[in-house]
Parts: C-alpha cells; sequence; structure tokens
C-alpha cells in the first residue's frame, strides 16, 4: 500500500551556516528498502544532509518527509530514523547490553524485555558474549558493531549510516561492506549511507546520489553512475577517468565537448595498424608505467598535451613490450565514449 | 630535553627550598597547637592535648564551625546547579552575546575579594535593604564558587563528544532525559573537584565574609581574626587554624585525584566530525 509513497522524501532542502550554504537546494526521494548513498567529497553537503533527515539540524528552507509525513520542524526523537554515527557515538560509561537497551529504556519497554531484545541484537552482530564489557574494552570493528545493534534495535524505517566505515582498517571495512549490505537485504529497511568511498558506494548501493559543492549532481545505479557519468565532475570523481578536451572532440568526431573514456576501455595499439570499424585510435608516447599488480597503467602523452591513461593486464603487457619513449596508438570503441556536456 | 647532573641537583635544591618556604610555617602552626608552652617556646619542651580539648569545649569554636559549615555547603550547591547551568548553556548552545557572557561570569574569581566586600555589603545594605545574615554570605561566596564549578564542568563538555547527546536524542530521549542519563553521567568527576574546591574556597573566605555576615554571626576565619589578639586565646586560635588547614587541603587533594583520575576513565574518542581517524583500540582499564 505504503510503496508508492517514498520513504524519505527532500523539496527544495537549503542549510546556510552563516555565509556559507552547506546544502543547496536538493530535491530528493530514496524508496521504501533502498540501499541509497550519498557519496561525495569532505565539504559536499552529504553529511549535512543526513544530519538533517535525523533532525540534527534545521533547513534553512525546504522540507524533509518521511512517508509522506513532514517532519521537517520535529525534534530527533520525534523521528522514525536512527543513525550510527562516524565515531560510534558509544555510551563510555554504560555496558554493552546498556547501550544496546538504551533506546528501549528511553521508550518505557519493561526491563526484562529491553534487555532479551538488546541481547538479540548483540548475537545478530556476533557480540552476544560481550554484554558486559564497556565501549573502551572494544576494537573499532566491534564498536562499529555495537552501534548497528544499538540503532536497529529500535526498529526504525530508515537507517542513516554516517562514513561509518571511515575508521576502520581496509580488510575490516571490506568485510563489514557484505555484513552491512547482508543486513539491510535481510532486514528490508532503508539504508541512507554516506561516504567519501567511490568503491564503497559502488560495491554496496541500490542507487548513489553523488554530491558536489552541497548540490545533488547525479543520481543513479552504480553502473549508471560509472559507465554514464552526467558530467566531468561525476567522471572524475567515481573511478578514474581520461578526460579528453572539446578540441580533441571536435577533431575526432566533429563534436566540440569533452568527453570521458574509461581507462580499462583503453587498449594500446601499434601505430600504423589501428583503425577499425567501430573504433577511435590516436597516436601517442609512452611517459611511464605505474604497476599496480592486478595491472599496469600505462600513461601516453598525447600531441595536444593531454595524457591518456590506459589499463593494461599482464598478460596483455607482455606481448606488447611497452617501454617509456615508445610510439603507440590509443585505441577504444566508439561507443565507450561519455559525451559531458559543459555544466551551466 | 635532557637535564645536565648539576642542572638537576640545582633545581631540586630550590624547589626543595621553596616548598619547605611555603610549609614550613604550616607546621609551625600544626606542632604549636602541641605545645605545652603558651608563648610558643620554641624548641617545644613538652606537648600537651589541652588546647585541642579547650577549643572543642568552647562554644564560640563549635559555633563558628558549624556556621563555615553551613555557609560552605550551601553556598556549594548552589554554585553546582548554576555553574552547571551555565557551562551547558555556553558550550552547547550559540546565542548573542555569549562571549561576553563567559567572561562576565569568570570575572568574580580575580575580583580582590574587598572590592567583591564593599560591592555586595552596599547593594545589601542600600539597595535592596536587605539585613545583612549567613544568607548574604552564602550569596556572596556563590558568586566566585560557581566558578570553579563552571571551569570544571565546561573543561569537561568539551573533552566530551557531543554526539553522545545526539545519539541518545536520535534513540528516542527527550532533553531532560538525555542530561539525566548521559551529560550527568559525564560531568559526574567534573562536578565532584569542582564541588570540593567550591567548598574548599568558601571556607577559609574571609575578606567578603567580613563585609556581608550579620552582627553577632562567626565563620571559622572570622572567629580567627576577632581572637587573635587576645592573649590567652592565641593556643586555641592555632588549634582552630589546623582545623582550617585540614579542612581546606583534604577536599583539594580529593579534587586533584578525581580530575586525573577521570581523564582516563571516560575513553571518549575525539570530537566527531574529523574525516581521517585512526581506529583506536583502548586497552581494558
Amino acid at each position: 500500500m505504503s510503496s508508492n509513497v517514498p520513504t524519505i522524501s527532500l523539496r527544495g532542502l537549503t542549510k546556510e551556516f552563516g555565509e556559507t550554504t552547506a546544502v543547496d537546494g536538493i530535491d530528493l526521494e530514496i524508496r521504501q528498502g533502498e540501499f541509497f548513498s550519498m557519496l561525495g567529497p569532505s565539504g559536499s553537503g552529504k553529511t549535512t544532509v543526513l544530519r538533517l533527515i535525523a533532525g540534527f539540524e534545521s533547513p534553512t528552507s525546504g522540507t524533509v518527509e518521511l512517508e509522506g509525513t513532514d517532519v521537517t520542524a520535529r525534534a530527533p526523537f520525534d523521528r522514525d530514523v536512527n543513525t550510527v554515527f562516524q565515531d560510534y557515538a558509544l555510551f563510555p560509561h554504560m555496558s554493552l547490553i546498556d547501550n544496546v537497551a538504551y533506546g528501549l529504556r528511553v521508550r518505557g519497554v519493561p526491563k526484562r524485555e529491553r534487555r532479551d531484545r538488546a541481547a538479540a541484537a548483540l548475537d545478530r552482530v556476533q557480540l552476544g558474549s560481550f554484554l558486559g564489557r564497556r565501549p573502551s574494552q572494544l576494537s573499532g570493528g566491534q564498536r562499529q558493531r555495537v552501534a548497528l545493534a544499538r540503532a536497529l534495535v529500535v526498529e526504525p524505517r530508515v537507517l542513516l549510516l554516517d562514513e561509518p566505515l571511515g575508521a576502520l582498517d581496509l580488510k575490516l571495512r571490506q568485510q563489514m561492506q557484505v555484513e552491512l549490505k547482508e543486513l539491510q537485504r535481510s532486514l528490508g529497511i532503508t539504508f541512507i549511507f554516506v561516504t567519501h568511498d567511490q568503491e564503497e558506494a559502488l560495491t554496496m548501493s541500490d542507487r548513489i546520489g553523488v554530491f558536489n559543492a552541497g548540490r545533488l549532481v547525479q543520481v543513479g545505479s552504480a553502473k549508471e553512475i560509472y559507465d554514464r557519468p552526467n558530467g566531468e565532475f561525476v567522471a572524475n570523481f567515481v573511478g578514474t577517468s581520461n578526460i579528453f578536451p572539446a578540441a580533441v572532440g571536435s577533431s575526432l568526431y566533429g563534436r566540440a565537448e569533452a568527453f570521458s573514456v574509461r581507462p580499462e576501455r583503453l587498449r594500446l595499439a601499434h601505430p600504423g595498424g589501428a583503425g577499425r570499424d567501430g573504433t577511435t585510435a590516436i597516436r601517442g608516447t609512452v611517459s611511464a608505467l605505474v604497476y599496480l599488480g592486478h595491472a599496469t597503467q600505462v600513461r601516453v602523452a598525447i600531441s595536444d598535451g593531454t595524457t591518456a591513461v590506459v589499463l593494461v593486464h599482464p598478460a596483455a603487457l607482455a606481448e606488447e613490450d611497452v617501454t617509456p619513449g615508445r610510439e603507440v596508438a590509443v585505441e577504444w570503441r566508439t561507443s565507450d565514449v561519455v559525451w559531458l556536456p559543459p555544466t551551466g | 630535553m635532557k637535564l645536565s647532573r648539576s642542572a638537576k641537583t640545582i633545581l631540586g635544591v630550590i624547589t626543595g627550598l621553596i616548598l619547605l618556604f611555603i610549609y614550613l610555617p604550616l607546621l609551625l602552626v600544626v606542632v604549636n597547637s602541641f605545645n605545652a608552652d603558651r608563648t610558643f617556646g620554641w624548641p617545644p619542651r613538652s606537648f600537651t592535648l589541652e588546647w585541642w580539648g579547650r577549643a572543642v569545649a568552647s562554644e564560640g569554636v563549635r559555633d563558628a564551625l558549624a556556621t563555615s559549615v553551613q555557609v560552605a555547603v550551601i553556598s556549594t550547591i548552589i554554585s553546582l546547579i548554576l555553574g552547571t547551568l551555565l557551562a551547558l548553556a555556553l558550550q552547547r548552545y550559540s546565542f548573542f552575546g555569549r562571549d561576553v557572557i563567559n567572561l562576565l561570569v569568570i570575572l568574580p574569581i580575580a575580583l580582590p575579594g574587598i572590592v567583591t566586600g564593599i560591592a555586595l555589603n552596599n547593594l545589601f545594605t542600600t539597595v535592596l535593604g536587605v539585613p545583612l545574615s549567613l544568607w548574604t554570605v552564602i550569596v556572596a561566596h556563590a558568586t566566585f564558587c560557581m566558578v570553579t564549578v563552571f571551569n570544571n564542568a565546561i573543561a569537561r563538555l568539551r573533552r566530551v563528544n557531543g554526539s553522545l547527546e545526539e545519539a541518545s536524542a536520535d534513540l528516542g530521549a527527550g532533553v531532560f532525559t538525555t542530561f539525566v542519563l548521559v551529560t550527568l553521567p559525564q560531568l559526574r568527576s567534573a562536578l565532584l573537584a569542582g564541588g570540593l574546591l567550591a567548598f574548599a574556597l568558601s571556607f577559609d573566605e574571609i575578606i567578603v565574609t567580613t563585609f556581608t555576615i550579620g552582627a553577632g554571626q562567626q565563620t571559622l576565619p572570622v572567629w580567627i581574626l576577632s581572637n587573635l589578639f587576645r592573649p590567652n586565646q592565641a593556643p586555641v586560635v592555632n588549634v582552630v587554624a589546623v582545623i582550617l588547614i585540614v579542612v581546606s587541603i583534604v577536599p583539594i587533594w580529593l579534587a586533584q585525584r578525581l580530575s586525573s583520575d577521570s581523564v582516563a576513565g571516560t575513553g571518549a574518542p575525539g570530537i566527531g566530525r574529523g574525516k581521517i581517524k585512526k581506529a583506536k583500540v583502548s586497552s581494558a582499564p
């Protein structure tokens, strides 16, 4: 019944801090049960949007709707959303079970029931044997799980996560990414996940909103965002891109716009033998090789001064015998070109 | 920086001399309170508990002690309430005139006692028309005792992670519940330390007290002042002075222990908005 009503609906959301506009007229709808990531560099306004949804800040203008109800004027404790904080914000003077039971306690759930539910929630995040410990006795990953259990035990409609994996090391982060995604799928509630890590956003999200300078630049699935960036900012911020200026565009295709091609879509070819149907080739000189382990980045200086980065797999590179200073052709399928119209 | 052996020795000797200079006179008072010689001949030839017995038996001393405790306790309670509220307001909210209020709150501790005393005396007697009593002393003491509570509370609030309170609100707690269940437990040891300092400050205060106290009433320091030049009271004055020393030093010693313990105890990670943070694995306390 409520599936047509978006879980979260932001309309013209704007937040100014003195002279600076942190969030600039955001319109966004997030669906029930969606894993939605807000991706952007530091200071792009994504965390402020999260805090506006949670109710920690009130907007300068615009509205926040939760399942069709305007909650803009409501206090945080009066909204059916919960937050996992970047620094976890666990209560240092309480044991784990008291931390997790806190939301139930302030709602007046009887002691017995809240202990059982909190214990079950800690069990679900594999901390069932640590009930009496203090947060200071835990590792970063364990604190992360407690924060998750504490927010989920009150069964919110929406879970807001503010860069929750930022403080963890790479291995743990990847493990938590999988666990979070599993958890979200099994609970079926809406997750709004703030991150500046594009890889994290790409692997976990149903949809991604890319933020820059307080605005929402592009919203779409991971594939749409990666394969069809709508401008130079998204092309550069999400993954790495080769951006060719408008001059190259007009000489190759007769279209005076910048375009981008992903490094893994480029191939190296012999300078004379290129030019098959449906492909475009451009000549240049190898300027550097960067060994990445799973592949090698070959940097090719094009005559007009831009550098094309080609991602070459180890097997392919052995045959080519590529060395700096060598003349090569860089080739790509014309269908892999993404045009980047200038943004007004 | 590494110090040479001789530099260490010289600095050690200087430090020792300074501490000796501060504490030897106090020790002298303590020893003299047991000195059997009524004119305090030095070195003491014999010791007695007579002066302590007389002090305990003296109604004036007992009354003054009770008065001092009463004044110190009540002004400490007032300081705790007002100091905590002020610290919360100034640290957690921003409003017009915040910095000015911050300065105005701290200033009374720097004002000369005689100025505070005269000013409050004028206010009470001529402007407000309130008769001087213990309550005027209590109010006067609270004006500067509040500062120690305020300073301790605000220093702690700066360290306590503000997102704890947001987390509490996020989980459904109202403003008051958040204060009782989250903020107050974080402040507890800081308030205890601030309260003990306030108590010590009030207990041995004399200048402001003499200007604001009612006729015929005496706190312990006022009792000393009025009995200092009566020759046959001199031994008892020493005893009272020892009581003052103990009651003032113990709270300060406790307060210092409390504030140093609590730094390790809270284990709150740094204030929350930084982008790059290392995963910190704290060891068990």
